[in-house]
C-alpha cells in the first residue's frame, strides 16, 4: 500500500511538471500584464514582476474603446446563449417526447446538416444576411449563432434519460403541452441546461469567424476584434495587449470556476465540439 | 365510455402531432435559412464566376471553370497541403494525450486540478491564446529563442515569421490546445473499461506494457476513433489561430483552405471561386464522414 503512494506521490511531481509548462504561456501572459514596457523582454523572464505596473496597464486598457467591446461581448453572449438554448431546448423537447409524422425524417435531415462544415455556407450566408440588412448588427450576430444542431443533440440526450411518467401525469392532469414543458419538462433537465449553457456561453465569447465577417463598425466590435484592435493602436506595447489579453479571458475562467464540473461532463458526454 | 376514450385519445394524438411541429419548428426554420439553403446556394454559386461587387446582374455560369481553376492554382494547392500536413497534429495530440490521461486517472492525486491545468488552452479565446504565442516567439526578443540562445544554440529559428517553421509553430500551438479537449475524452472513455479485465490480467501475472497493449488500447479504441476523425475535421476547419497569426504568410507557408476562402469571399470579394472551395471544404468532410463509417466496424475492437 505504501508503495503504490509512493509511485503516485512520483508521477504527480511529473504530471505537475507538465502541468507547469502548458501552464507557462498563461503564466507569462499575465506577469507581462503587471510589468512596465521595459522589462517585457528581459531575460531570465521575471515571472514576478520587479517593476510593478498592474493598476497603470489595466487602466490604461479599461478606458476608452475597450469597456465597449466588453459591453458588446457580454450582451452579444448572453443574448445568443439564452435564444439557442431555448431553441434547442423546443427542439429537443419535440423530438424526444413527442410523437408526430415525419419526426424522424427531419431528424435524419438534422444529422445530415451536422455534416455540412460551417464555412462551407459562409458566403450565402454573407449574402442573405447581407440582402436582410442585419450585416453589421448585434441582431445578425446573434441570429447566426443561435441555431445550434449540437445543442439539440446534446439537451435531447439529456431529455431522453428522463422518466416520461412526470410528463404523462401533467397531461393526465389537464396541463397543455407548452406548460408541460416549462413547468415539468425544462426543470428535470437542469443540469443538462446549465452544462450547455456553459459550453454554449464559452463557444459564442470565443467566437471570431462570425464577428470578423460580419462586423465593419468599431464601435460594434466584440472582444475577440477588439483586444487585435487594440493591439494595432498601440503597435508593440506588449504589456497592455497582454493586460488585454487577461481581460479577454477572465470571464471564461470565472464561468469554468462556477461550471467547472459541468463544462467537463459536457465535454465528456459525446465529445462535444463548436 | 369506449368510443369517448377512443375520442380523447385521437384528439390527443391530435394535439400532440401539432404540439410536435411547433416545438421543433424554430429549429428547423433556422437551419433551413442557416445552414440548408446557404450550403445549396454555395453549391450552385460554386459554378458561376462571380464579384460579390458587382451586384446580382453580374452572375456568370461558368460550368467546371471554377474546379478546373482551383487545382491549376498554386496557392489554393498549397493550401490543401497544408491542411493535409496540418492532420499530424491529430495523433500526434491523441498519443500525448492518451498518455497523460492514463497519468490522470490513475496514477495521480489532485485529478481535478490536472483535468482544469490541461484543459484551459481549450476554453480561452484562441485570439488572446495566439497574441500571447505571437510575443513568445518573437524571433529577437521573445522569451523562446532568448531561452534556446541561454542554452547555446546560436541560430536560433524565427518560428512564425520563417517560411520552414511558420507551420510547424502553429502545429505545436493546435497541439497544445487541443491536449486538454483529448484528455477530458480519453478519461471518460478510461473510466468505461470495466476494472475486473485488469484484476484478472494481474492474477495472470501480466505487467503495465501488456495491460495497456491488450486491454486499455483495445478498449479505448472507439474513443481513439472519435477523436481521430472530429481530430481531422476540426484540421480542415482550422482558421482563427492562422488569422490571427500569419494570415496564411510567410509566402504562403501556413495558408488552408478556409483562410483561402475567406481570403477569396471576403478581401477579393471573389463569391464564385470562393464558393468552389467551399465545396471542396465540404466534400473533404463528407469523403472523410463516409471513410469513418466505412472503416468503423474494422478498426474499433474490443
Amino acid at each position: 500500500m505504501k508503495q503504490i503512494n509512493v509511485t503516485k506521490l512520483i508521477w504527480t511531481c511529473v504530471m505537475a511538471g507538465f502541468g507547469i509548462i502548458s501552464l507557462l504561456p498563461f503564466l507569462w501572459m499575465l506577469s507581462t500584464s503587471f510589468k512596465t514596457e521595459l522589462d517585457v523582454f528581459v531575460f531570465p523572464i521575471e515571472w514576478i514582476p520587479v517593476r510593478w505596473n498592474m493598476i497603470e496597464n489595466y487602466m490604461a486598457v479599461w478606458t476608452g474603446n475597450f469597456v465597449r467591446y466588453y459591453g458588446n461581448s457580454i450582451y452579444i453572449t448572453l443574448a445568443t446563449t439564452a435564444i439557442n438554448v431555448f431553441v434547442c431546448a423546443l427542439a429537443a423537447f419535440g423530438f424526444s417526447k413527442l410523437r408526430f409524422p415525419g419526426r424522424d425524417a427531419m431528424f435524419l435531415l438534422v444529422l445530415a446538416l451536422y455534416m455540412v462544415p460551417p464555412q462551407a455556407s459562409l458566403v450565402p450566408q454573407f449574402l442573405l444576411f447581407n440582402e436582410l440588412n442585419l450585416i453589421d448588427t448585434h441582431l445578425g450576430l446573434i441570429l447566426i449563432n443561435s441555431f445550434s444542431i449540437i445543442g439539440a443533440f446534446m439537451l435531447k440526450q439529456f431529455f431522453m434519460s428522463v422518466n416520461n411518467e412526470y410528463m404523462e401525469s401533467a397531461r393526465i392532469d389537464g396541463a397543455g403541452y407548452v406548460r408541460t414543458f416549462f413547468q415539468i419538462a425544462l426543470p428535470l433537465i437542469r443540469p443538462g441546461l446549465a452544462t450547455y449553457a456553459i459550453l454554449r456561453f464559452i463557444w459564442t465569447w470565443n467566437d471570431y469567424q462570425y464577428p470578423l465577417i460580419f462586423l465593419k463598425t468599431k464601435e460594434l466590435f466584440t472582444i475577440q476584434l477588439g483586444i487585435r484592435l487594440f493591439g494595432d493602436q498601440y503597435g508593440d506595447i506588449y504589456s497592455l495587449m497582454m493586460a488585454g489579453a487577461v481581460s479577454a479571458i477572465l470571464p471564461l475562467l470565472i464561468i469554468f470556476a462556477i461550471g467547472q464540473k459541468q463544462v467537463i461532463e459536457g465535454i465528456s458526454l459525446g465529445g462535444v465540439k463548436g | 365510455m369506449k368510443t369517448q376514450k377512443g375520442f380523447l385519445h385521437l384528439n390527443m394524438t391530435r394535439r400532440e402531432q401539432i404540439a410536435g411541429y411547433l416545438f421543433v419548428s424554430p429549429l428547423m426554420l433556422g437551419l433551413f435559412v442557416i445552414t440548408l439553403i446557404p450550403v445549396i446556394g454555395s453549391l450552385l454559386l460554386s459554378f458561376t464566376n462571380w464579384n460579390f461587387v458587382t451586384g446580382i446582374k453580374g452572375i456568370e455560369f461558368a460550368g467546371f471553370a471554377n474546379f478546373v481553376k482551383l487545382f491549376n492554382d498554386d496557392v489554393f494547392m498549397k493550401s490543401l497541403w497544408n491542411n493535409i500536413i496540418f492532420i499530424i497534429t491529430v495523433p500526434a495530440t491523441i498519443v500525448l494525450s492518451l498518455f497523460l490521461a492514463i497519468l490522470i486517472d490513475k496514477y495521480v492525486y489532485l485529478k481535478g486540478m490536472f483535468k482544469v491545468i490541461y484543459f484551459l488552452p481549450y476554453i480561452s479565446s484562441i485570439v488572446a491564446i495566439a497574441m500571447v504565442w505571437q510575443v513568445l516567439f518573437h524571433p529577437s526578443l521573445g522569451p523562446v529563442n532568448n531561452f534556446l540562445i541561454s542554452i547555446g544554440f546560436d541560430n536560433p529559428p524565427r518560428w512564425l515569421a520563417d517560411i520552414d517553421y511558420a507551420l510547424p509553430s502553429l502545429m505545436l500551438i493546435q497541439i497544445w490546445i487541443m491536449t486538454g479537449y483529448n484528455i477530458i475524452i480519453f478519461i471518460a472513455g478510461l473510466q468505461g473499461i470495466p476494472k475486473d479485465l485488469y484484476e484478472a490480467a494481474d492474477i495472470d501475472g501480466a505487467n503495465v506494457w501488456e495491460k495497456f497493449r491488450h486491454i486499455t488500447v483495445p478498449c479505448i479504441s472507439p474513443t481513439t476513433f472519435f477523436l481521430l476523425v472530429t481530430g481531422i475535421i476540426g484540421t480542415f476547419k482550422i482558421f482563427d489561430l492562422i488569422q490571427v497569426l500569419t494570415q496564411g504568410g510567410p509566402a504562403n507557408s501556413t495558408t488552408v483552405i478556409v483562410y483561402e476562402l475567406y481570403d477569396t469571399a471576403f478581401i477579393q470579394l471573389k463569391s464564385g471561386y470562393a464558393s468552389s472551395m467551399a465545396m471542396i471544404l465540404f466534400l473533404i468532410c463528407l469523403l472523410i464522414t463516409g471513410l469513418q463509417m466505412l472503416v468503423q466496424k474494422k478498426w474499433v475492437n474490443y
